[in-house]
């Protein structure tokens, strides 16, 4: 069985985020990348099915730049097998990744796709659940616990006051939330390795798929800042601020 | 306390900067040190760092290390900690394949090295120790000591120690007592107490193979009698399994000032009829094998105080820019956070400056060790050798003396919460304070530099190195600014001082050797000082190149200004030492014993 796991360059959990003086976006230059971590945990998740037995092969897939290949590399570094990356300048949206990732699946056929609920920059949550559709394929989204035997997968969702479990027939769609897993470290033999992985590209006109926005961004602001806290006399002025300042009761 | 970051976009620059990692890529047998295999390398080993060993950093200075008969048990969490940093296949690094190792340079070495010292410096001795026996024995071992034990000390499933000290022995080896009598066999009985022994005991490894300084029958007294053997935990068998506990036991661990989760041994041999060890190279050339891992040493303890420093300054940037505490001078009467008071901005220059000359120097001497061990051409392996032998002792000695300076000025930052524990202030401060005194002190390495590196081959390295800061001077020269007319006014007072000092000390050496070693250690902070300056002037240099061809970083604007405070507030104490270097004897050595 082969996995296929999309994996996206964000930037890097540690850096702050700062806004473009424009406000057209978010300033990312010199700033340090990594990969989405919701993504990293999709990734050692594909690892701890083919370590298992249950998978014959991972591959990873990113759609972006030229600079998207380091982070193809540590997932190889992990341990995925090879990697392909769409390579594009254009601005992509959900729709427009699940579309790409729609035509590499029609090439690889992978029995499973896992990949991060959303990714850290733009919080869209919307990829996974695009690409099943456009596949007509099973989703579960959110998984913390996955089993696949029989052609099936198991997965456990955390939903709103508890988890669910779902099963449902492969190939099939799994979104990985924070509690999947651990991912692991990449020691450095393997880091060492990954270069020397296949790493095939592609351009979108190659699958014949239009990457072009379909939404159209206004402006980024930063959120407003914290106010400094201020002292209540008493229960009554607190109860008093909330309902007529704060307005929340 | 917040975990180690480590600083990859400061290591980048120097790598590729200053050391030029892409010329030592070129060398012989480093073509795997590509700069995205590099910049991998150093993300995966940061993310460890931050994740894994800095959160342990403080769990071992708290709960330290417990011996109970002979058996030490390490804080919780060193266990799993070290089986991951070995699963991982850090430890081999930069050791040979042919062992298991990953053959990277040293300069890849040194960058990795660094974050696990700033992470968890005393977690880090264990395979810095390792790797010292590892690269004696790769030396001096027969076929079969390496094909024994190479392996395992490279990927780390056993350990090695340096055993050298004893108690009447410290910095006069020539004074080991430690006895080996041959037995018929060609192994050796051995008897003897050593001290100070890093992870002579401990639990992270199932054998630990201890390289013991000491005397076989009849051996030359003093330093000319000593050989060098390798005696392990447990005996090994011909097949490389383990065999029965050798005669050796750890007495008791000592209780230090700092580095709490480094087991420190006092180690017994031969209780029981003898330890057996066996000679590695010929017999009273220890001294020789020992410097082999003590040059090692000694630039690796160097990047303690370099990593020790980088941590104790991330704490306290932290700490100034949340303290809210006073309002700004010629402000508002509103608090501000103590990072806009200048006194404190002042501090964090300090050590924010010292520690980029330091890692760019650090770098620049193992990028010059890699070309002097692999570059094909000898006089070329021969001048970087040069270079590297007259800096390590400066390395060593200039680097840990900064780390205790620094992570002091790291506590001051902080104020009274400086001085209570639980800050974790104070901790790097315990930590640092070993590093100017272990592998030789602050006093044993100037002396190395003003005897061995300037006096015996009359100037000509340090001669070298300064015409090599000569022509950075002429560069800064070239450099319009205010900033690069301040760090060439103050680089160009430090280069005359050093001149000034090396001449002096070698023109009356032999005349007068006592005044003249009375500078030694002012000699060794005026020496790292104005390489540091040298350092910090090229990545200023570096750092104009790249904005003027067009990268908007502000990054590069922020080193020229650090490379102009190291100007005007580091650099500028150079002549003083030049006058202490020159005048500084007879204050020193007239007062007879009574009168003190």
């Amino acid at each position: 069985m082969k996995i296929l796991v999309p994996v996206k360059r964000v930037i890097d959990y540690n850096v702050r985020v700062r806004v473009k003086a424009d406000g057209s976006g978010v300033d990312l230059a010199n700033v340090k990348m990594a990969m989405n971590p919701f993504d990293e945990i999709a990734v050692e998740e594909a690892l701890r099915l083919r370590e298992a037995g249950i998978a014959s092969e991972v591959v990873a897939l990113s759609a972006g730049t030229a600079a998207c290949q380091e982070t193809l590399r540590t997932a190889m570094a992990l341990g995925a097998d090879r990697a392909i990356l769409v390579e594009t300048e254009a601005e992509l949206q959900p729709l427009a990744v699940a579309r790409l990732l729609h035509a590499i699946v029609a090439r690889e056929a992978p029995q499973l796709v896992i990949l991060g609920k959303q990714a850290i920059d733009d919080d869209a949550n919307q990829t996974g659940q695009m690409l099943a559709a456009l596949l007509g394929w099973p989703q579960a989204t959110f998984a913390s616990k996955l089993l696949v035997a029989n052609g099936r997968a198991t997965v456990t969702r955390e939903i709103d006051g508890g988890v669910e479990t779902l099963e449902m027939p492969l190939p099939a769609v799994v979104t990985t939330d924070l509690r999947l897993n651990e991912p692991r470290y990449a020691t450095l033999p393997n880091i060492m390795k990954a270069k020397k992985k296949p790493l095939e590209v592609f351009k979108p006109a190659d699958l014949a798929v239009d990457v072009a926005p379909r939404l159209q961004t206004l402006g980024v602001a930063e959120p407003p800042p914290r106010h400094a806290g201020i002292r209540v006399a008493d229960v009554a002025e607190l109860v008093a601020k909330l309902k007529n300042e704060a307005k929340v009761i | 306390m917040a975990e180690y970051l480590a600083p990859l976009r400061d290591m980048a620059f120097v790598l590729h900067e200053i050391a030029g990692l892409g010329r030592v890529a070129q060398l012989p047998g480093c073509e795997e040190a590509s700069a995205d295999v590099v910049e991998a390398i150093l993300a995966e080993a940061a993310r460890f760092a931050g994740a894994v060993l800095s959160p342990l950093n403080r769990v071992g200075d708290r709960a330290g290390t417990r011996c109970h008969d002979g058996v030490v048990t390490m804080p919780p969490g060193f266990g799993e900690a070290y089986r991951q940093f070995i699963d991982g296949g850090w430890n081999g690094l930069g050791c040979d394949p042919a062992h298991g190792g990953q053959g990277l340079p040293g300069l890849v070495s040194a960058a990795v090295q660094e974050m696990w010292k700033s992470a968890n410096m005393a977690f880090s001795l264990c395979s810095m120790l390792t790797l010292g026996a590892a690269e004696a024995l790769e030396r001096f071992g027969s076929a079969e000591q390496k094909a024994m034990f190479l392996p395992k000390l490279v990927a780390g499933s056993w350990t090695g120690t340096m055993n050298i000290t004893e108690p009447q022995a410290g910095s006069d080896l020539g004074a080991i007592r430690c006895r080996a009598e041959p037995r018929v066999d060609g192994s050796y009985k051995l008897f003897g107490q050593k001290i100070f022994i890093s992870y002579g005991e401990h639990d992270l490894a199932e054998n630990i193979i201890h390289l013991v300084l000491a005397r076989l029958p009849g051996a030359p007294e003093g330093v000319k009698g000593l050989s060098l053997l390798l005696v392990p935990k447990f005996l090994v068998e011909a097949d490389g399994t383990l065999g029965p506990r050798n005669d050796l036991r750890c007495v008791s661990i000592e209780h230090k000032l700092g580095i709490h989760a480094s087991p420190t041994a006092v180690m017994s041999f031969g209780d029981d009829g003898g330890a057996t060890g066996h000679l590695v190279g010929p017999a009273n050339a220890g001294l020789e094998a020992m410097f082999v891992m003590m040059n090692a040493a000694r630039f690796a303890v160097g990047l303690e105080g370099l990593g020790l420093s980088e941590r104790a300054y991330q704490q306290a940037l932290a700490h100034a820019k949340e303290r809210v505490q006073g309002r700004e001078i010629g402000g508002a009467a509103t608090a501000v956070p103590i990072v806009r008071h200048p006194d404190v901005r002042r501090m964090l220059m300090s050590m924010k400056s010292r520690v980029e000359a330091m890692r760019a120097l650090a770098y620049f001497v193992a990028a010059a060790q890699d070309v002097a061990t692999r570059h094909p051409d000898a006089a070329e392996r021969q001048r970087n050798q040069a270079c590297v032998d007259l800096m390590v002792p400066v390395v060593k000695g200039w680097f840990t003396e900064n780390a205790v300076d620094i992570a002091s000025l790291g506590m001051q930052v902080h104020g009274g919460m400086g001085y209570i524990e639980e800050t974790g202030a104070a901790q790097h401060l315990r930590d640092a304070r070993i590093t100017t005194i272990y592998e030789g002190t602050t006093g044993i390495q100037a002396s190395d530099l003003l005897w061995r590196k300037i006096h015996r081959d009359g100037g000509a390295a340090l001669g070298a190195a300064c015409a090599r800061m000569r022509q950075t001077l002429a560069e800064l020269e070239q450099s319009a600014g205010a900033d690069f007319a301040a760090i060439h006014a103050a680089f160009a007072h430090g280069v005359a001082a050093l001149e000034e000092a090396a001449a002096f000390v070698v023109a009356h050496a032999t005349q007068d050797s006592r005044g003249v070693a009375v500078g030694a250690v002012p000699l060794l902070n005026l020496m790292g000082i104005v390489s540091g300056g040298w350092m910090m002037a090229r990545s200023a240099l570096a750092a104009r190149r790249k904005s003027d061809a067009g990268n908007a970083d502000s990054f590069l604007e922020g080193k020229i200004v650090t490379a102009r405070f190291y100007a005007d507030h580091v650099l500028a104490a150079a002549p003083g030492l030049a006058w202490t270097v020159t005048r500084g004897s007879p204050g020193a050595l007239a007062l007879g014993e009574e009168q003190f």
